[in-house]
């Protein structure tokens, strides 16, 4: 039996987004929808995290920011891209500066597309991202009884 | 108290302890959540938590990291065997305390900023509830004779009798040593950000599992030292001892989600101030009169 579904800790970051999605993030937190029924909690640490949650688009200037969150992360680990500006750029996609959705910086496991994107849309879709890191934990599992 | 009922005890409590921990742990969630007016998460979610750390890759960023926080763990589990098998209290409080200075260590050894921080407010919030706690031993050998915890099962009255002003002591820097707000300084159980999670910043996976396991063990040595102020001759009286702690313990969430951190300074003056008060007169008043 995997534990990583019944304990997904979630790391929120704020690419360049227009702030409704990263408010709706939030909301998703608060009492109202209780994301601790699930054991969500929300981390101000990578290393603590399993589940990144990314709002708003890439650019030149958060790039290495993204990186460098993802890489602090601990394996099994997966990426929500919250909002449509996440997925694919959104309503940015043509700035100068954007270089399109999350997936232009790290490996995305689950889209989570609306502008905003709903609390209701985004517990499905952490839902999704834990299965997603159940697999990746018995992947794990796998490998290291391989070594 | 030979060496053999403390490493029988150490062996058992490494057992019970975590498990009762656990439990305890996931009722704190669980009471906090309804307090809060949210459902929360089951009861076992505190295991779930730990066995998912288990399962987390292996990173650390030295490899005395982990040594360090095992041997905090080793000792948690060391003092909590010295206490429940009865033996020498003042022992149990210096091995705790070694407990605590394995981990302030395990979190400088990182040398990250952030770790720093909090292993810098742990210090202090040893700092702050020591002296209380030392008082603590003292006033237990003025009332029951001897160190040793044992030495309540023969009293004919709970040593609370005689040093209650020290058990409301104990029960202030209770809320420290539990790591409950308003002093949840170096390591907060909520709203995880870099500083409030001070101590255990680059403490992940396996070794963060660890932690969680020793705050159990502390928790239930804790509840414990409180348990052994109400415990007499008669055996009713650990039953009476088990209800006190429940709702001490209850006392201790509502006070956790009801106030708000406050600076070190008011920690280290305040605590300091109910150690000289209610541990120095008690003392004093046993010692003189
Ligand atoms: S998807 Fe909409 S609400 Fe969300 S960050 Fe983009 S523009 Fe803002």
């Amino acid at each position: 039996m995997a534990f990583a579904s019944k304990s997904p800790w979630v790391i929120h970051y704020d690419g360049s987004s227009c702030n409704g999605c990263d408010i709706e993030v939030l909301a998703t937190l608060c009492p109202g929808f209780d994301g601790e029924r699930f054991g969500v909690i929300n981390t101000g640490n990578p290393k603590h995290a399993d589940i990144f949650l990314v709002t708003g688009s890439v650019n030149e200037q958060n790039i290495g920011v993204i990186k460098e969150i993802y890489n602090q992360m601990l394996e099994p680990k997966v990426v929500v891209a919250c909002g449509i500006c996440a997925c694919t750029g959104g309503v940015f996609h043509d700035c100068y500066n954007v270089l399109g959705g999350v997936d232009a910086a790290i490996p995305v496991d689950v889209y989570a597309p609306g502008c905003a994107v709903r609390p209701e849309q985004l517990i499905d879709a952490i839902v999704a991202g834990v299965a997603a890191l159940d697999e990746k934990s018995a992947a794990l599992k796998a490998a290291r009884k391989g070594a | 108290m030979t060496l053999l009922t403390t490493l029988i005890g150490t062996l058992l409590f490494a057992v019970a302890g975590p498990v009762v921990g656990c439990l305890l742990a996931g009722l704190d969630r669980v009471i906090s959540a309804r307090m809060q007016g949210r459902v929360g998460p089951p009861v076992l979610q505190p295991y779930y938590d730990v066995r998912k750390l288990f399962e987390k890759e292996r990173v650390s960023v030295n490899s005395v990291e982990g040594v360090y926080v095992a041997c905090a763990l080793l000792f948690a589990l060391l003092a909590g065997g010295i206490f429940f098998s009865g033996g020498n209290l003042l022992m149990c409080v210096f091995v705790i305390t070694l407990s605590s200075l394995f981990f302030i260590m395990a979190a400088y050894s990182t040398r990250s900023p952030y770790a720093e921080v909090g292993a810098a407010r742990e210090t202090l919030q040893v700092m702050s509830y020591e002296p209380m706690v030392l008082l603590m031993a003292v006033a237990f050998f003025q009332a029951a004779n001897s160190f040793d915890v044992a030495a309540v099962l023969r009293l004919d009255h709970p040593i609370v009798c005689t040093i209650w002003l020290v058990f409301l002591g104990v029960l202030f820097i209770l809320t420290i040593k539990l790591r409950k707000s308003p002093f949840d300084l170096a390591l907060s159980h909520h709203a995880h950000q870099e500083i409030v999670r001070g101590v255990t910043t680059e403490m992940s996976g396996p070794v963060l599992g660890m932690v969680e396991i020793m705050h159990w063990c502390e928790n239930v040595l804790f509840m414990g030292w409180i348990g052994m102020f109400f415990v007499w001759a008669n055996p009713v009286s650990i039953v009476i001892a088990i209800l006190i702690v429940a709702l001490v313990y209850f006392l201790e969430i509502w006070i956790d989600n009801n106030f708000a951190r406050v600076k070190w300074q008011f920690m280290f003056k305040s605590a300091w101030l109910v150690a000289l008060i209610a541990g120095g007169v008690n003392v004093a008043f046993l010692a003189f009169l």
